[in-house]
């Protein structure tokens, strides 16, 4: 019998784009550079999130025509995002076919208690998280995909490299337990994240999140690429860091470069020379609007 | 003693992982000494006697190969297992491609990228093979159009060739639709019983 939209089929596109760079693009064209540059995924917006940031007001998802815009111009997967808790916006996106749907704090949020039952739909579910906790309620939610939420739109690695690492953390925790057979232990930290016991005890026996986990938010050069990589994520969102540098086309590629070779010093030494003006960034204690505080 | 079988997987991108746990499984269950390695450089290939291509974006798996310069070294590995993306690679002809992609063009195929549409359309389904039934994961796959007459089918879901092989020259290649890789050891022991003959053949 033929079965569409298992979590199998949803998890297993995840398990593909592994070690690959998934890119915001607005247009056609941006589009194109991205799958030029050997992007594995694009992430089809109406604005990228420093712009979004700059233009303030009520962020949602991007117009239809947008989408199929970009779908028609590449052929790789194309990714888009709803409101936190817009199953509308949702079912519009499965609707127009976007091959994987990102449920995102960088747009404002439609529901404060409330996430997308991902499990309602056959297009597989991306959601952001701070630590273990989060990532936890997202998969139960349905999510097949994880990415650990940096400050999207700053061009600061700082918040991505604390969310990676608060993740890491909560894993190594319930590794140790598991090891120590610590089971009371173990089931109370299931009550605490709200979730089935489960799935905390098949992530202590994996010793990693049972899906694939992406680093984004603050990309903005190779090496912040390649220390996400290093950290221990799948693989990496870039965002503004691309199109607000001086040469996307470059940096692009050279981002892509890093993340194949994410442990070869001399490769991304390679592939950071010449890039020109990297996007400029903000200090983080300078931002009025914490985006990934939303959504928890 | 029994010198081991050094497997290659093109490490870059893809459901690398997947394949590398799956062999080791495969070679468990043949009895087989076996080293796995993760392919990232022309050198890596060297001393390798198969290389898997993983599942992921072909257009990507083959820029990282080319700005690499390692394309001529991977179409002189004698044993090549591909899936999805992995088979796109292989042939020698695909359709629905993006601006000027290339291939390595080994194996006597013409093959359809995202022929089934995209991830809405991807599923899984339990299939019959000539090597035993498995539940095949096929996700935004891709199409095999047609075959040249040295091709040898080892699956069809109804009309559609899914998985074939291809001696050549000295070569043995194997290209898949879906991903065996998630589901079952069955082509990765087969893959492995192919080169460990041609091993004992070249050994003696």
């Amino acid at each position: 019998m033929v079965q569409k939209g298992t979590f199998k089929i949803k998890s297993g596109l995840a398990q593909m784009l592994k070690g690959g760079v998934i890119m915001d693009v607005v247009n056609a064209e941006q589009a194109k550079i991205a799958e030029e540059a050997g992007a594995v995924a694009v992430m089809a917006l109406e604005r990228v999130p420093s712009d979004i940031r700059a233009a303030g007001g009520v962020a949602r998802m991007a117009d239809p025509t947008k989408i199929k815009e970009i779908q028609a111009a590449v052929t790789i997967p194309v990714m888009a995002k709803c409101r936190i808790g817009h199953f509308v916006e949702a079912q519009i996106l499965q609707a127009l076919k976007v091959d994987f749907i990102d449920e995102s704090e960088v747009l404002t949020p439609a529901d404060e208690e409330n996430h997308v039952d991902k499990t309602k739909f056959i297009v597989p579910f991306i959601c952001g998280c701070r630590d273990l906790g989060e990532a936890f309620r997202r998969i139960e939610e349905g999510a097949a995909m994880i990415r650990t939420k940096g400050e999207a739109g700053t061009g600061n690695i700082v918040e991505a490299v604390r969310h990676i690492r608060a993740v890491n953390r909560g894993v190594e925790e319930l590794k140790r337990l598991f090891k120590a057979k610590n089971q009371s232990r173990l089931k109370k930290i299931a009550l605490d994240y709200r979730i089935s016991f489960d799935l905390v005890l098949t992530t202590a026996k994996l010793g990693r999140l049972p899906v694939v986990n992406f680093a984004a938010g603050g990309v903005a050069t190779p090496a912040d690429a390649a220390l996400c990589m290093q950290l221990g994520v799948d693989g990496v969102f870039v965002g503004s860091g691309i199109y607000k540098s001086s040469d996307p086309q470059k940096r692009a590629r050279a981002i892509v470069d890093a993340v194949a070779h994410f442990t070869d010093a001399e490769k991304i030494a390679k592939a950071s020379e010449n890039l020109g003006e990297a996007m400029k960034g903000q200090e983080i204690s300078t931002l009025t609007t914490k985006l990934a505080a939303r959504g928890i | 003693m029994q010198q081991s079988i050094k497997i290659g997987v093109l490490a870059f991108h893809g459901d690398v992982i997947e394949h590398i746990l799956s062999l080791k499984k495969a070679a468990s269950k043949l009895n087989l000494s076996m080293e796995v390695l993760s392919v990232r450089t022309k050198k890596d290939i060297d001393h390798i006697d198969g290389l898997i291509i993983p599942g992921g974006e072909s257009t990507t798996l083959y820029k990282l190969c080319e700005r690499e310069g390692m394309l001529e070294s991977i179409k002189k590995i004698k044993n090549i297992f591909g899936t999805c993306a992995g088979a796109i690679l292989m042939a020698k002809a695909i359709n629905n491609k993006t601006k000027d992609q290339k291939t390595l063009e080994l194996m006597d195929i013409e093959i359809d990228r995202n022929a089934y549409g995209r991830q809405t359309d991807s599923f899984e389904k339990p299939i019959e093979t000539s090597l035993g039934n498995l539940l095949a994961v096929f996700i935004r796959a891709p199409k095999i159009k047609s075959i040249g007459k040295s091709i040898i089918v080892i699956a069809k879901d109804a009309d559609e060739i899914i998985a074939c092989e291809q001696n050549i020259s000295g070569c043995y290649y194997l290209a898949l639709c879906f991903h065996p890789e998630l589901t079952s050891t069955l082509f990765h022991e087969h893959f492995l019983k192919k080169i460990s003959l041609n091993f004992t053949s070249t050994q003696s």
